[in-house]
């Protein structure tokens, strides 16, 4: 049974993009047959990140409105073999993508793929009403700072009002992201705990991802962060994330946690 | 707002003190009484508002008109009229009044009708129970009872009661409680973090709210038309 998955968050730049890429990457290296569909149309960078922006021809707005037909427009990626990209149009806007156009695309990808990933634009307009509007589950990704977790609550509110799931009566699947946490700072007050934000979400903890300049590199180089340095805690902990959504029960282990445990350590050598 | 200022108009709903005559029959005699009451105190209706009030006279409109011209020779100025046929309405007379009064009296009248097959105690309006945290950009509008939410009500988001506001988790957006006019109603929460509290419009910003109750559990009420907050032991 094929799974839509909607990648989505308010708040622009909190690293939804990098989260399509790399939990796509991490989910296709399971073996499943995965494809991440960028639904910025107009600012598009999910091809970037996946360092596809030279191959692309065709695009979801083409697929959506009968231009071009859904093989040629998937680009497959060459480091991984199950995964593919469907690139949103950078010329277009926001309003060349209809409902009907979007519900037909998706149900061309769930007959080929295992995992349908959509990458929400920021903002609560049509471009990411629309990436929900069809979404099985839905992944919410935030940063440990005020705005972005108020943005968030907003989106888990249309997620539970605007999507044909929350339509028909049934019960949306959410789980929440933190990325670019900073467990030294999160000590020091100046970012929200993981407790904060649970606690003002109040929804699932699929994991959380440190802080780190391997993003960056990773984006830079168009390679996900999954696929590149697997030491990588960032790596790591968006490898983990993608078991959890297949429902292996990985432990969640908490930053400070893990720091915590890490200065004990040290003391101990040190004495 | 999109209302230019030139095209503005201010309404206001104000309550005023009027005097009000109620005609016996038959009338011939009643104006006889009127003239004397008038002889004795000249200034006693002078310039001052008098609703007439019509209920149980069962006049014809004719009658009406008549009545109203034959007050106004004695200088008498009509408002408005009380308990008067709904069909009467134009420009011959005075606009149709119903005191509070006289609706409690009706009100008070077709219960007594119903009485057998109603029961006496009125059903109180239900409370709107929410039973998932209230998320930011959401507005919960219950528009007679209370709302009681199990779970929080996020930052940005908005309740809006005719009576109270029960949050068994924290109250971190905005809780109107009594906002369509009730100083009785009160907001309860598990912690308070509020953005802004209001009861029967009387409101307090984040900022006002004593430091002190914030993150405590309390209840908000109105008493001698100030905001009180107590926490909870």
């Amino acid at each position: 049974m094929a799974k839509v998955v909607v990648v989505t968050s308010g708040k622009g730049g909190v690293g939804k993009t990098t989260t399509t890429a790399a939990l796509g990457a991490a989910l296709a290296q399971t073996g499943d047959k995965v494809v991440v569909v960028d639904f910025d149309v107009g600012l598009r960078n999910l091809d970037l990140v996946m360092g596809a922006e030279r191959r692309v021809v065709f695009d979801l707005i083409n697929v959506a409105r009968g231009e071009a037909n859904l093989s040629q427009a998937l680009i497959r990626d060459r480091r991984v073999d199950s995964l593919y990209l469907l690139a949103a149009s950078q010329t277009r806007d926001k309003d060349a993508l209809s409902e009907e156009g979007v519900a037909a695309v998706i149900l061309q990808l769930r007959d080929r793929f295992d995992w349908i990933i959509c990458d929400s634009p920021a903002g609560i307009e049509r471009g990411a009403t629309l990436a929900m509007r069809f979404a099985d589950l839905a992944i919410v990704v935030a940063n440990p700072e005020v705005s972005s977790v108020r943005d968030s609550d907003r989106i888990i509110g249309l997620l539970d009002s605007k999507t044909v799931k929350a339509e028909r009566g049934e019960r949306m699947e959410k789980f929440l992201l933190l990325t670019r946490y900073d467990a030294a700072r999160a000590a020091r007050g100046d970012m929200l705990s993981v407790e904060d934000v649970l606690d003002i979400l109040s929804i699932p903890l699929l994991g959380i991802v440190p802080e780190s300049r391997d993003v960056l590199r990773a984006s830079n180089i168009g390679a996900p962060v999954s696929i590149g340095n697997l030491a990588s805690p960032a790596a790591i902990a968006y490898i983990d994330a993608a078991r959890r959504l297949c429902g292996v029960p990985v432990p969640l282990v908490r930053p400070e946690e893990r720091k915590s445990l890490f200065g004990r350590f040290f003391t101990r050598r040190a004495a | 707002m999109t209302i230019s200022e030139a095209n503005a108009i201010r309404f206001r709903g104000r309550s005023y003190f009027a005097l009000t005559l109620t005609p016996e029959a038959p009338l011939c005699g009643w104006l006889k009484r009127l003239d004397a009451c008038l002889a004795r105190s000249p200034g006693f209706f002078c310039a001052s508002p008098v609703i007439l009030d019509l209920e149980g006279l069962e006049l014809a409109k004719s009658d009406a008109v008549e009545l109203i011209e034959s007050l106004a020779q004695r200088g008498l100025r009509i408002l408005g009229l009380e308990g008067a046929s709904a069909q009467w309405c134009g420009v011959d007379l005075p606009p149709a009044i119903a005191s509070r009064e006289a609706r409690a009296h009706k009100m008070a009248k077709t219960s007594a009708a119903e009485a057998f097959s109603a029961p006496l105690i009125p059903k109180p309006p239900p409370p709107l129970i929410i039973e998932e945290p209230v998320r930011s950009g959401q507005c919960v509008t219950h528009a007679q009872g209370d709302v009681i939410v199990i779970g929080s009500v996020a930052s940005g988001a908005e309740i809006v009661a005719a009576g109270s506001i029960h949050v068994y988790g924290a109250l971190r957006g905005r809780a109107m409680a009594g906002a369509y006019g009730d100083e009785s109603a009160r907001i309860f929460c598990r912690k308070l973090e509020a953005e802004l509290i209001a009861i029967n419009g009387l409101y307090q910003t984040a900022d006002e709210i004593e430091a002190r109750m914030r993150l405590l559990p309390v209840q908000i009420r109105l008493a001698g038309g100030a905001m009180r907050i107590t926490p909870f032991e």
